[in-house]
């Protein structure tokens, strides 16, 4: 699908530009004669929202690191200083703050709306494995950032999961003392911490745009789940469709965000966060951001300390191999009447682990921990492999176009011009 | 569309895991909602009540608990207690400065405006010793203490038309008026495991009131806990009205994008 563009430069300085560096034709390709399958549902617009959302966090992140001292001693009343003395302070933090959450959001729809639609089967594989990367990379950013206000739930989050690593066999404890920089989580970890936050999402761009080359090699999935045949038929072009139908999305998707900015910008946080970290007290519960909870969850799930460390670990890690665990021919769920039934299910889970991860780690909760996470291994595991030998399939429609057209009728198909 | 449903019934679901208020458990007693001027989508602070919650915090609860993060300038800006340049001159000039003079030797001077509100204590330790427990710092308490309602009252917290987000004030106004064992002064029923190193800090009368308030304890904590929301949040008036103009903003624009896409969609499908 690469060379779809139809640039043609206009001025002299244009063509003499093109004929050097051709980048406006490769922007051109992008976004704007790029083909987009006519049938995709408003599933396939958190994309550009994501995409939206990573220049939003490095912008305020910028902006807020001009005014953040990263030191022990002087790093919670640093945020405090940006919430009340700098101008527009308290917007930047509480988007900076509540765009994690939403960022987190956005990858999580979008990541559903892959495992729904198989987008991660061939030929999007590798796309799939980079996706996969750039979560990972934006829990480290998140978890990271979270230790910046230095709060106590910023200092004893940070201990909880630093800590995780001493489980490892024989180097653990080196391996804790080195990521701390010390013997506890203190003014060196807060330092490297507050480097890594502001490189890790500039390696988050490098990954996202590997992604998007990736996409832009293979095409996008589709609510159908079969290839494009016919370019003209099956797609329409990038700009106007796809560009005013994201816009319309990321705008519903900024009154939502705005919600918790300018009315509820503490609900997604922890009240302890606002109390200065402090050694010597321990809080009462110490619980992770909201997104970490499913995760949270099955780390506590299991009883032995490098169990959970694995078995947590393991949970996002699998995600890479889901190409090849999930052995169905047939990509989008609406075809796959059984496979719809165990999806909902890990979804039913994943929200359950997300409950479970902020309870504290004791009698009914853990045993439903425990059937949770094994529900979720089991649909990676054991439920995909065999659907795909099991499963009936409903017929697929040979092309997008008459995907459309069974659902809109004969005058669906007029030419998109 | 069908798919399209569950999908959205999918997003309420995960709504539900945004559950972090939820880990903190109910310790005893839950404080009572109260009606705040400044909850809501358009609330404002009742001028009035936080000057009076401020001179509360001056008379008595300055004795023990410091407001180190706020600058007494803060007091006359917009959005605050609005005291006059005058009132917030003298009243920092009530106040000791530690500070050094120009050769360098260390001095107490007179507050300004751009001062800070000193410190009590050199450290917690020095805090504690003296008052058995370090009283905590009231600049962000408001928003440092919180309760759980549990499922599924804590996700409505967050919805527009139920916002509940003054759980902190509602508990310092309920810890005011939690000593309800006359025979126990650090008894506090809403105090998490109740024996608070505070004796109770109010009653009736104590603090003089010009505007015909009434002086009572109800009165007092209440005024107080607005003052001290304002302090935790003194941008809480310009976020909300930010917020209004975004608001409209975004949805006006979301209409037109929606119709604008209606239009160039209409002959795709
Ligand atoms: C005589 C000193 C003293 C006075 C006066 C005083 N406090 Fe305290 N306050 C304390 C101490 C000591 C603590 C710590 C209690 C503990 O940790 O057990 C405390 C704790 C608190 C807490 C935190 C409770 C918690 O949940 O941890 C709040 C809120 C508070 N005080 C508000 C006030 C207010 C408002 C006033 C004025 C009306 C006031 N205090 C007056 C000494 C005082
Ligand atoms: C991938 C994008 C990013 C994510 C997901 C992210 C996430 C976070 C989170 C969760 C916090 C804690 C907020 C709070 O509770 O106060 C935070 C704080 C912070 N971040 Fe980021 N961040 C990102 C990018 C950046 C960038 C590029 C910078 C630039 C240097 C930056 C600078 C800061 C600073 C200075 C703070 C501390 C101030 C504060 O706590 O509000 N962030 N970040």
């Amino acid at each position: 699908m690469s060379g779809h563009s139809t640039y043609v430069p206009s001025s002299a300085i244009a063509r003499w530009f093109e004929s050097r560096l051709p980048i406006i034709g490769l922007m051109h390709g992008s976004f704007v004669s790029y083909p987009t399958p006519r049938n995709l549902n408003y599933m396939w617009t958190f994309g550009a929202i994501l995409s939206f959302m990573m220049v939003a966090q490095i912008i305020t992140g910028i902006v807020l690191a001009m005014h953040y001292t990263p030191h022990v001693s002087m790093a919670f009343a640093s945020v405090e200083h940006i919430m009340r003395d700098v101008n527009w302070g308290w917007f930047l933090r509480y988007a900076h703050a509540n765009g994690a959450s939403m960022f987190f959001v956005a990858v999580y729809m979008h990541m559903m709306r892959g495992l729904y639609y198989g987008s991660y089967k061939a030929p999007r594989e590798i796309l799939w494995i980079l996706g996969v990367i750039i979560f990972l990379l934006m829990m480290a950013t998140a978890f990271m950032g979270y230790v910046l206000p230095w709060g106590q739930m910023s200092f004893w989050g940070a201990s909880v999961i630093t800590n995780l690593f001493s489980a490892i066999p024989l180097v653990g404890s080196a391996i804790t003392t080195w990521l701390w920089g010390g013997y506890s989580v203190d003014n060196p970890t807060l330092n490297r911490f507050f480097s890594l936050h502001y490189l890790l999402p500039f390696m988050l761009v490098g990954v996202v745009v590997l992604h998007v080359w990736a996409l832009h090699v293979v095409g996008q999935n589709n609510p159908a789940g079969v290839e494009v045949k016919n370019v003209k038929r099956d797609t329409v072009p990038f700009t106007p469709y796809a560009t005013v139908k994201d816009s319309f999305a990321l705008a519903v998707f900024l009154i939502f965000f705005s919600w918790f900015i300018f009315y509820v910008p503490n609900y997604l946080g922890h009240a302890d966060n606002y109390i200065e970290a402090n050694p010597l007290v321990t809080p009462s519960h110490i619980v992770p951001e909201w997104y970490f909870l499913p995760f949270y969850a099955i780390l506590r799930a299991i009883p032995s300390k490098l169990g959970g460390v694995m078995a947590m670990f393991g949970s996002i890690a699998i995600l890479a191999f889901l190409p090849w665990l999930d052995t169905s021919k047939v990509k989008s769920a609406a075809y796959r009447p059984v496979y719809r039934v165990f999806f909902w299910a890990f979804v039913l889970t994943c929200v359950g682990l997300g409950y479970l991860g902020a309870m504290p780690a004791e009698g009914g909760y853990v045993i439903a921990s425990r059937i949770l996470t094994f529900y979720y291994f089991a649909f990676f595991i054991m439920i995909l492999p065999l659907l795909g030998i099991f499963e009936t399939p409903k017929p697929v429609p040979a092309t997008i176009a008459d995907a459309v057209l069974a659902k809109h009728g004969a005058h669906a198909m007029q030419p998109a011009e | 569309m069908n798919r399209f449903k569950s999908i959205f019934v999918a997003v309420a679901l995960s709504a539900a895991s945004l559950a972090p208020a939820l880990a903190a458990e109910t310790h005893g007693p839950v404080p009572a909602r109260l009606n705040w001027s400044f909850a809501g989508p358009f609330g404002t602070f009742d001028r009035g009540q936080i000057q009076r919650g401020f001179r509360v915090y001056r008379e008595v609860c300055a004795a023990c608990h410091s407001l180190s993060l706020l600058s007494f300038r803060n007091l006359g800006e917009p959005g605050g207690p609005e005291f006059s340049e005058g009132q917030v001159k003298a009243l920092a000039a009530d106040y000791k400065i530690k500070d050094f003079d120009d050769k360098g030797e260390p001095v107490e001077r007179e507050g300004r405006p751009a001062d800070r509100f000193p410190k009590l204590f050199a450290n917690a330790e020095a805090a504690a010793a003296t008052h058995g427990a370090a009283p905590p710092d009231l600049s962000v308490i408001a928003k440092a203490r919180s309760y759980s309602r549990g499922f599924p009252l804590f996700l409505l917290d967050a919805l527009p038309g139920m916002a509940y987000q003054e759980h902190g004030v509602d508990y310092i106004v309920a810890l005011l008026n939690g000593y309800t064992k006359a025979d126990d002064p650090n008894w506090n029923e809403y105090y998490p495991g109740h024996a608070i190193k505070m004796g109770k800090p109010l009653s009736d009368g104590q603090v003089d009131y010009t505007d015909g308030s009434p002086k009572t304890v109800a009165q007092y904590s209440r005024d107080v806990s607005a003052f001290l929301m304002w302090a935790a949040e003194p941008h809480l008036e310009q976020r909300k009205r930010t917020g209004l103009n975004v608001m409209i903003f975004l949805i006006v624009f979301a209409g037109l994008l929606y119709f604008t896409k209606k239009r160039i969609w209409a002959d795709a499908h």
